[in-house]
């Protein structure tokens, strides 16, 4: 069961081949099974076994949308009214949240089944998974090795095939560099596409929510489900909702590829650049037209990034404070200790580091030198995409310059983990949509081809990742010991 | 650009974040090479350029000014460290 497409299990529900507590309890006995990989934060058993015998009473009436009974799991940054949401920090660990967001209210009304919340970086702060208060989640492919980050839970679980699809957020490459480094698929809509309410905030202008499944047509549902205007969300655009499946099946007639030159440059491992390459050579073969690009301003897109969700960063952190929720330090002296202990003890190292950053950054006399300026940059690398995206429909690159990196590697060095974002930051500072999918291995380990469309163009994306997944097999590999 | 171990105690102040004596030196240091990054963006001439502040140039939106929320105060404060008689508690303020 656990191979099946969503399309696939939403069928066998309806033909009655299995039920949704059947279902759910083959994925919660895989959990436990695989509880090494350290995917999960929480386990919802209860809540999902209820949520499957009210999506089975749905089914027996005929009752019910694609994803009634159908068993998924959210990453750990999504409020869950009544579950614990810890956001991968030791500052929410006894945070039970009072409300659903949006995304967990869309999937609630769909019927879908809730097995747990998924292990991420602190605060989605970091590329590796190693900064959860919980412990790094482990890679399917290579347990030595890191799932990526920051939602490295949500990628090693769907590798593992612990669950059929679930979500994550991408706030610099949270979303895709996972997806890569564990051979899942993994799109990060247009910035406001999906509500961001309930979505616990890191950099406001950078997060924004999307699927992570084993295909672009799973993508497509899930997307459905999770995409659309939210009163709530101040930044949600009132901007329509087309059926994200409808041309998934349509054949790509004349694609213009742009390859952006920056992404190609001798930082590029050569093994990658090669199975990029291989992935470009298979669009060519069905008609696609190449086309490099120059976008000059990508090489600043590291530094204006971490300047921008730095700052944010430590205006969105600064409400945790040890007074209405969250963790408070034993025995405060007075209100500055409480503030300073609750904050300093429950905050990890890189969390730290960001909010430091982010408050230097914005302090009197330095505004304008960082933040003002890297808004100023962000325009220029906006600017590129644009006049990039006039010439071609859609633009292809890698999505990370290595392949899972080993769990330790990179923590001592903060610089050397930011670097591992350079394919993707870029696409977040813009706002536009960009997506991961598998396109071969390396020594075994799976790498990630990135695609990165126009503002809204998440249906083409996806036709253009459902169309090359037509001819190849690689998103259908599992890991050994997963099958 | 290079901060002193006093630079970070003042910014941990400022953002009421308490570090370990023993780590200030790593945070003076990584906070340090963090700015090195950030100063190559002054290669970039931007005196003409708009600073973007949001990736699709929104309005705010307005919305009537009504009552939307229902009063959840019990729920909200169960989650709370200290309450009382549905006060958030915290150390004495003013003696």
């Amino acid at each position: 069961m656990h191979n099946k497409t969503l399309i696939e299990l939403a069928a066998g529900l309806r033909s009655r081949s299995y039920s949704s507590v059947e279902l759910t309890q083959h994925f919660l006995s895989r959990i436990q099974q695989h509880q090494d990989l350290n995917a999960f934060i929480t386990v919802s058993e209860d809540i999902a076994l209820q949520q499957a015998e009210q999506a089975d009473k749905k089914l027996a009436n005929d009752d019910g949308g694609l994803l009634t009974g159908i068993p998924l799991a959210q990453k750990d940054i999504f409020c869950t009214d009544g579950v614990k949401t810890t956001c991968g920090s030791k500052m929410l660990d006894n945070f039970i949240a009072p409300y659903n967001a949006t995304v967990v209210e869309k999937f609630n009304d769909a019927g879908a089944v809730m097995l747990g919340k998924l292990n991420m970086d602190e605060f989605a702060m970091g590329s590796s998974n190693e900064t959860s208060f919980y412990g790094a989640s482990k890679n399917p492919w290579n347990s030595d090795t890191v799932p990526g980050g920051s939602s490295g839970g949500s990628a090693a679980a769907i590798a593992a095939r612990l669950t059929p699809a679930a979500t994550g957020t991408d706030t610099g490459g949270s979303i895709r560099q996972p997806a890569a480094l564990c051979g899942i698929t993994g799109l990060k809509p247009t910035y406001g596409r999906v509500s961001r309410y309930g979505m616990i905030a890191y950099a406001s202008s950078l997060d924004q929510g999307g699927p992570m499944a084993r295909s672009a047509a799973d993508a497509a549902q899930l997307l459905q489900m999770m995409a659309g205007f939210d009163t709530k969300d101040s930044t949600s655009v009132d901007h329509p909702v087309p059926d994200y499946s409808a041309d998934l099946n349509q054949p790509l007639q004349g694609l213009k590829i742009g390859l952006p030159e920056q992404f190609f440059s001798d930082d590029l491992d050569q093994a990658i650049a090669s199975v990029i390459q291989a992935a470009i050579d298979e669009y060519t073969k069905s008609g696609a037209q190449i086309k490099s690009v120059s976008m000059p301003h990508l090489d600043y897109a590291i530094p204006a990034y971490y300047v921008i969700a730095s700052a944010e960063c430590s205006s969105n952190l600064s409400r945790y404070d040890g007074v209405r929720f969250g963790y408070r330090c034993q025995n405060p002296q007075d209100l500055e200790d409480m503030y300073t202990r609750s904050r300093g003890e429950a905050f990890g190292a890189e969390v730290k580091r960001r909010i430091l950053m982010g408050t230097y950054a914005l302090s009197a006399g330095y505004y304008d030198a960082y933040y003002l300026k890297a808004q100023k940059v962000r325009r220029l690398i906006s600017n590129d995409f644009k006049q990039a995206l006039s010439e071609v429909d859609v633009l292809m690159g890698p999505v990370s310059p290595t392949t899972a990196f080993k769990l330790g590697e990179k923590t001592g060095d903060p610089i050397q983990m930011y670097l591992s974002d350079i394919y993707t930051i870029a696409i977040n500072l813009a706002g536009l949509p960009a997506m991961s999918i598998p396109a071969g291995f390396v020594n075994e380990m799976p790498v990630g081809l990135q695609i990165i469309g126009n503002y809204f163009e998440e249906a083409k994306l996806l036709q253009t990742a459902h169309q090359y997944q037509m001819v190849t097999d690689w998103h259908q590999r599992t890991p050994h010991g997963f099958e | 650009m290079s901060l002193t171990a006093d630079d970070v105690k003042k910014i941990a102040h400022l953002a009421r974040l308490g570090i370990d004596q023993q780590n200030i030196d790593n945070y003076t240091q990584d906070l340090s090479r963090m700015l090195d990054l950030m100063t190559q963006m002054n290669d970039l001439n931007t005196d003409d350029v708009a600073p973007m502040a949001h990736p699709l140039d929104q309005q705010q939106r307005l919305r009537p000014d009504e009552v939307t929320e229902s009063d959840q105060r019990e729920k909200f404060q169960r989650i709370a460290p200290q309450v009382e008689n549905g006060l958030y508690l915290v150390p004495k303020v003013i003696d």
